[in-house]
């Protein structure tokens, strides 16, 4: 059973199921010093030169498990003695460079870096290159290749760079916007997104003594592509099993949102999307001139979350998605009073199997409460058409035009654009992940096929309009 | 008076939405919408016993269409009416 896409995955996926695990069974204080063992038996290394460091890494890990380092407010960090200080210094030609007559590398290099000892051989030089990387392109042998970080490569904010001192990567808490692609690239797992799964079992057992405190689970839409072993349903009673007292879709919070946020946007004209945390942190940090037009909406989570406390006040909600940007937005002062805590896929697994779980064996149960549209948020594009209907639910008379950005680098081409009008646009649709909510960090798979499974999903929910979907709330 | 009608998905699926429908609707027929708050829960925990409502701190299960009148009679006309 396929699990995770990656062993980097699996491993932060065991600390977290350990600590899950002591948790729920209150003695995390006195066994967390086990867990390395646990992990890393015998003396043979199998990631690293030694044991040693393997369980030191691995308490770093249990320390990010259970919340990390409180000074620093980023979700997203650098575990020091993790980092494998990766090579680095831009394109390099290698020992497959033949020294072959065309030198098309020559020709295409625009700053005339490429020079050639005798035997033709080429060299780069560092002075003029500026890493365009059209040398590597034409290379008939693939003999020029980037060393570059693959969490450098992986962040298209340019917020991770090589600390002078410790040679580790560090982090640039003013330029990054916690969307954890540096988290899933990684190859050794040295960035890592701060976990509250032990606040969460905390209230689990707290609803377990008095069920007065109810613990609402918030599941974004994304959820139809995830846990792939098992059905949609089995998860869900899986979810209940665990102590929540209900599973609750976030699409029907963004059926609220697609329904206000049409009228905003035929009320001001222009509109920048409010459900992605990390694209709504990056107008913030790299295009504050922008921050006028971001819709005053709140995210979908925040949305649901509203509702559900005012109906039950004393409502614990904790929110799982893809996301690790979720962890940061559920902090801020305009959330926090509608979301108690946040886990990804990868930590819902931890939970469910801290309990030892057979999911697949679990009768099902349903889950219903959104629209078509509320539940395609979690793709690209899905927002921009949520909207168009809403407009048309709404009798508005106003002609979207929706630019949906599929990962951060397009959304930057947009809000450049659009911050000198000259977006074709009227509503920027921004997903900071590549595919959307379904390429977030803190989902188990990326696959093909998550996009088509969104989509049937969508296909299946009981409502078919927005209006239809919220109705019962007004 | 605070009258819960379950949206939580079995709820829904088993028609709650239509209960609402119903319910504002015998609420402004008989003049109660000052008296009585309407609201939606996420799941009263009676999933497997038909749409369920709860009356102040009354629970009420197996509410559908056929059974609504003589349920709105009893537990919300009655009581309101005193």
């Amino acid at each position: 059973m396929r699990k995770f896409d990656t062993k980097v995955q699996y491993l932060k996926y065991k600390v977290l199921r350990e600590v899950a695990r002591h948790a729920f069974e209150d003695r995390l204080m006195d066994a967390y010093i086990d867990i390395p063992y646990t992990i890393v038996p015998g003396n043979e290394p199998t990631m690293r030169c030694c044991v040693y460091k393997e369980r030191a890494i691995v308490n770093e890990r249990i320390h990010m498990a259970m919340g990390g380092y409180k000074e620093n407010p980023n979700v997203i960090e650098v575990i020091d003695i993790a980092c494998d200080e990766c090579p680095m210094g831009g394109y390099e030609v290698t020992e497959s460079c033949r020294g072959c007559l065309a030198h098309r590398c020559e020709d295409v290099c625009p700053r005339g870096a490429i020079t050639f000892d005798e035997h033709q051989k080429a060299h780069i030089d560092k002075e003029k290159c500026v890493n365009c990387g059209r040398c590597a392109k034409v290379c008939p042998y693939s003999a020029i290749i980037n060393k570059r970080r693959p969490c450098e490569s992986a962040c298209k904010v340019d917020a991770i760079s090589t600390s002078a001192e410790s040679k580790a990567a560090q982090i640039d808490n003013s330029k990054c916007i916690s969307c954890g692609a540096c988290v899933y690239m990684c190859p050794w797992g040295a960035v890592a997104d701060k976990s509250f799964i032990v606040d969460v079992v905390k209230m689990l057992k707290e609803s377990e003594k008095d069920p007065a405190r109810k613990v609402y689970a918030v599941v974004a839409p994304s959820i139809s592509s995830q846990f792939s072993y098992a059905k949609l349903g089995q998860v869900v009673a899986a979810i209940k099993k665990l102590g929540f007292h209900s599973v609750v879709e976030a699409a029907l919070g963004a059926d609220m949102v697609a329904y206000a946020e049409a009228a905003e946007l035929a009320e001001k004209g222009f509109l920048t999307s409010s459900c992605c945390p990390a694209f709504v942190d990056y107008i913030h940090k790299k295009f504050p001139q922008m921050e006028g037009h971001i819709s005053h909406n709140l995210s979908p989570m925040a949305a649901i979350g509203q509702y559900i406390k005012g109906v039950d006040p004393m409502a614990k909600i904790v929110f799982i998605g893809p996301c690790t940007a979720k962890k940061m937005e559920f902090q801020k002062e305009s959330v926090s009073p509608y979301i108690d805590s946040v886990l990804t896929f990868e930590e819902l697994q931890a939970l469910f199997d801290s309990r030892d779980m057979e999911i697949s064996q679990l009768e099902e149960d349903v889950l219903d409460n959104a629209s078509y549209y509320g539940r395609i948020f979690a793709r690209s594009g899905g927002l921009s058409d949520a909207v168009a209907q809403a407009l048309k639910e709404q009798n508005l008379d106003f002609e979207a035009k929706p630019v949906a950005c599929d990962g951060i680098e397009a959304c930057r081409m947009a809000l450049l654009k659009a911050s000198k009008n000259v977006l074709p646009g009227n509503f920027i649709e921004g997903m900071a992940c590549v595919g959307g909510c379904i390429g977030g960090a803190g989902c188990l798979t990326h696959e093909e096929k998550n996009k088509a499974e969104v989509d049937k999903y969508g296909r299946e929910a009981y409502e078919k309009t927005i209006s239809d979907a919220i109705g019962a709330l007004k | 008076m605070n009258i819960y009608v379950c949206v939580g998905s079995s709820c829904h699926l088993k028609g709650s939405y239509q209960i609402i429908e119903l319910m504002k609707k015998a609420l402004e027929d008989h003049g109660l919408t000052d008296q009585v708050n309407l609201s939606a829960a996420f799941c009263l925990g009676k999933c497997t016993h038909g749409v369920t409502i709860k009356v102040d701190d009354e629970i009420v299960t197996g509410v559908s269409p056929e059974t609504f009148p003589d349920i709105f009679q009893k537990y919300i006309l009655t009581p309101v009416k005193g």
